[in-house]
């Protein structure tokens, strides 16, 4: 069955569940072997050793490449691994420009590992084009961007950014895991590989660490999938069967949670003890305009707000909600709430997280699957204590 | 570790809504190793820290596992998390579906004893009366579904339990539940529906006064197509000795199936959402399609019980069953064999759409007169919907109708 021209909801179910042909089994069976008989010496089959590959993995790949609208997908150990496969495309003394508003993993890595290698760094504000074209250097092979941004939840215009790095001859990737292929599909507005930490949506349950590369084109998915098979951080069979079967509630997951999102920002907005509300939703957010037109009616789950007060007040809220567990990743079933300064971006310098805007007063909340009463009511409290 | 706190506690002001049930219920907030999900304890057996823990255990009825068939912590917050939905007291996870009445009946049931079916409830229950429990005596009288004077009437003084399904499969018949828990009530005898095909997000017969609802969690509760799993819920003390013949008998799930059963729990209401609206528009499709003769749905206005779907249920499902005009039963073979998305497969509830005709996957060694009795026409057709995009499955099953 060809499902190209099917609709969203309907590939993500079965592109990355066909039938098993030997039982019938309507979900396949989990591969766990670690390597493949051969039909004869120096003769392949599709399959040979786990690390190139594994039908369960196979499965997932394909999936996210159908949902992604890409060539092909590679699904690795963890959201870092499939970052870090991107960086080994380029070569020492290449430059990268990044986002500023980036996952603060993403800016270890390229601060504090890739600097090793002899590549170099800028982080722009890529939700000013003009800053971006400016930033662009002779030697600049990667633009990574992510939208919305982490944690201030900017919006970066992907189309624009492409052309302007296409320019200057930089490939384009994107970190797309805050607005998913439910709401936004880069490689469709010009980028050429698609990133994703499949531990948060795509897997969706909390209990799965994975990443994902999707690539635009056969030759740059070969060139990925070269580095994935020979440096291994690929997903394991157990994880990447999870995630496939995370994926097929995906786009009710992220529609709903957007939703009640939308409803908590509204309700945040009002509050008095609320300094600003940080959600593309907003009609006020600098960026929503642009995610009206870039995010496909989804405005995504993940909400920064910054309270009236210091970092002992952000402090205080982040640790007594009882729904919202207070953990760092996103993207789940379960509400989380967390401090941007003093856990999910940790990582940053100090003084480079003030400039980034990482205030003392953000808390950052991914918002889950519960009612949004129960969610409501559970903020109303845990801000209005004294 | 914290010591454990689980949802029931919160000082919310309103009673938690049925996502935040389906996500939180029945877990502690603490888990082990301040995991955020709970870990898959696959343990045998569990261990003792010296001779007098034993005897505590033993003496005390200190609350703690044992031995694997006796319980197991997943297990447990698995069940925590049912009975909430369920609105019971206690859940009981069993390896299957048919373990679960199985369970119930061998418990409640003694040699002379009686049940009253409503005919149309799911075959393999009232074969496992009809033709085991007889052997050990029990006595199996069927009335026809929705005739509560024929139920009432079938009650004698040894009858112990009246069972039915709602909707039933695959005519969808719905059951007044008021009426059906009014004559247990009445008779002095205790109630069952097995309600695999409504959920709990569409109906909670425990609040009309029914005793025990019957899953076959493998469908709408999982969700996934992807384990098997039954679930009894009840009043505590009601299910006490069941809980006690599950441990001796164990017919109990395993702990990587409670994991997965845990995580399809998760996403229920959404799903539930989903396979309702794709549910309805499939069959407001079907009823207006010239190919097709009859379309079997609560949640259209001609299905004979409309009214007392519409007044109990909060949704009607991803389950229809449809007729084709004129046809044979290979020209409506042609039918499903035709459809590209729903696989061909029994069972029902999943994510992904399952397309069946019941003359041949359940039906097909029976007389065309027993066949005819049961209400299985040769063109009848019963799909499952799933969560695809209702346009894609629209489209398909009109290709395949039109061919």
């Amino acid at each position: 069955m060809n499902h190209t021209d099917r609709g969203f909801r309907t590939r993500s179910i079965h592109v990355g569940s066909p039938r098993d042909p030997r039982t019938g089994a309507v979900v396949p069976p989990i591969y766990l072997a670690s390597t493949y008989v051969q039909p004869g010496a120096g003769e392949w089959g599709e399959f040979d050793y786990a690390r190139s590959g594994n039908p369960t993995r196979k499965n997932l790949e394909n999936v996210i490449a159908s949902l992604e609208g890409g060539y092909g997908g590679l699904a690795l150990a963890s959201g870092m691994a499939a970052t870090h496969t991107v960086t080994m495309l380029l070569s020492h003394g290449d430059h990268i420009v990044a986002g500023s508003d980036i996952y603060g993993g993403t800016y270890r890595l390229l601060h504090k590992i890739c600097d090793r290698a002899g590549l170099t760094v800028t982080l722009v504000d890529t939700t000013d084009p003009a800053r971006l074209a400016a930033a662009m250097q002779p030697r600049t092979r990667l633009l990574w961007l992510e939208s919305p941004g982490n944690p201030r939840l900017s919006i970066t215009d992907l189309a624009a950014c492409a052309e302007i790095a296409h320019r200057a001859g930089a490939l384009v990737a994107v970190d797309n895991t805050f607005a998913t292929p439910v709401a936004t599909r880069p490689l469709e507005l010009g980028a050429d590989i698609v990133m994703h930490s499949s531990t948060k949506y795509l897997g969706g349950h909390s209990d799965v660490l994975g990443g994902a590369l999707v690539a635009n084109s056969k030759e740059l998915y070969e060139r990925l999938y070269f580095i994935q098979n020979a440096t291994g951080a690929v997903q394991a069979p157990w994880d990447s069967y999870l995630i496939t079967r995370g994926i097929k509630t995906l786009s009710v997951r992220v529609r709903e949670q957007s939703l009640t999102a939308m409803r908590l920002a509204e309700y945040l907005r009002g509050h008095p003890r609320v300094q600003q509300v940080l959600y593309p939703g907003l009609p006020d957010h600098p960026g929503h305009r642009l995610a009206a037109r870039q995010m496909n009616g989804v405005f995504g789950a993940m909400l920064t707000l910054e309270i009236k007060g210091d970092y002992a007040r952000a402090k205080t809220i982040a640790e007594s909600t009882k729904l919202f567990q207070l953990a760092v990743s996103l993207g789940a079933v379960e509400s989380l709430i967390e401090q941007p300064a003093s856990m999910s971006h940790a990582s940053y310098d100090p003084q480079a997280r003030t400039a980034h805007g990482i205030t003392d007063g953000l808390i950052r909340l991914s918002v889950g699957l519960e009612d949004f009463e129960d969610l409501r009511d559970d903020l109303r409290q845990a801000i209005e204590q004294d | 570790m914290n010591s454990p706190r689980q949802l029931e506690s919160f000082s919310s002001p309103q009673k938690p809504g049925a996502s935040t049930l389906a996500v939180h219920a029945g877990e502690d907030r603490h888990k082990l190793g301040d995991s955020i999900t709970d870990p898959i304890v696959c343990a045998a057996t569990y261990t003792f820290a010296d001779t007098q823990a034993v005897i505590d255990f033993i003496e005390k009825k200190q609350p703690r596992e044992e031995y694997g068939r006796y319980g197991n912590p997943g297990e447990k917050v698995v069940e925590r998390k049912l009975a909430a939905l369920e609105g019971g007291e206690l859940a009981l996870l069993y390896s299957s579906g048919m373990a679960a009445i199985v369970g119930l009946l061998m418990a409640k049931l003694n040699a002379g004893d009686e049940v009253v079916f409503f005919d149309e409830c799911y075959h393999r229950s009232r074969e496992f009366c009809a033709k085991h429990l007889s052997r050990f005596g029990v006595v199996t009288r069927q009335v026809k579904t929705c005739d509560y004077e024929a139920m009432d009437a079938a009650v004698t003084p040894r009858t112990k339990l009246l069972i039915s399904e709602s909707p039933t499969n695959p005519h969808l018949s719905i059951i007044d539940l008021e009426k059906f828990a009014a004559i247990g009530k009445r008779r002095g005898v205790e109630t069952l529906i097995d309600a695999t095909l409504a959920t709990p997000f569409n109906v909670r017969p425990l609040e009309y006064g029914v005793d025990y609802v019957l899953h076959s969690a493998t469908k709408y509760l999982a969700g996934h197509n992807d384990l098997l799993a039954g679930v009894i819920v009840g009043a505590a003390e009601k299910l006490e000795p069941v809980k006690k013949l599950r441990g001796i008998l164990g017919a109990i799930n395993s702990p990587h199936n409670i994991f997965l059963l845990e995580r399809g729990l998760k996403t229920f209401e959404l799903r539930m959402q989903r396979q309702n609206a794709n549910g309805q528009a499939i069959a407001e499709f079907l009823v207006a399609h010239p190919r097709v003769e009859r379309v079997y749905y609560p949640g259209l206005p001609s299905h004979p019980y409309h009214e007392v779907a519409r007044r109990t249920m909060r949704g009607f499902g991803g389950l229809i069953t449809f007729l084709v005009k004129d046809a044979t039963w290979q020209q409506t073979a042609r039918i499903v064999d035709a459809v590209q998305i729903p696989r061909i497969g029994p069972s029902l509830g999943g994510v992904e759409s399952l397309i069946e005709q019941p003359l041949v996957m359940s039906y097909y060694e029976c007389t065309p007169e027993d066949r005819q009795r049961f209400g299985i026409y040769d063109n009848m057709i019963r799909l499952s919907c799933g969560i695809e995009n209702i346009e894609d499955l629209i489209s398909d099953l009109k290709q395949a109708l039109e061919q």
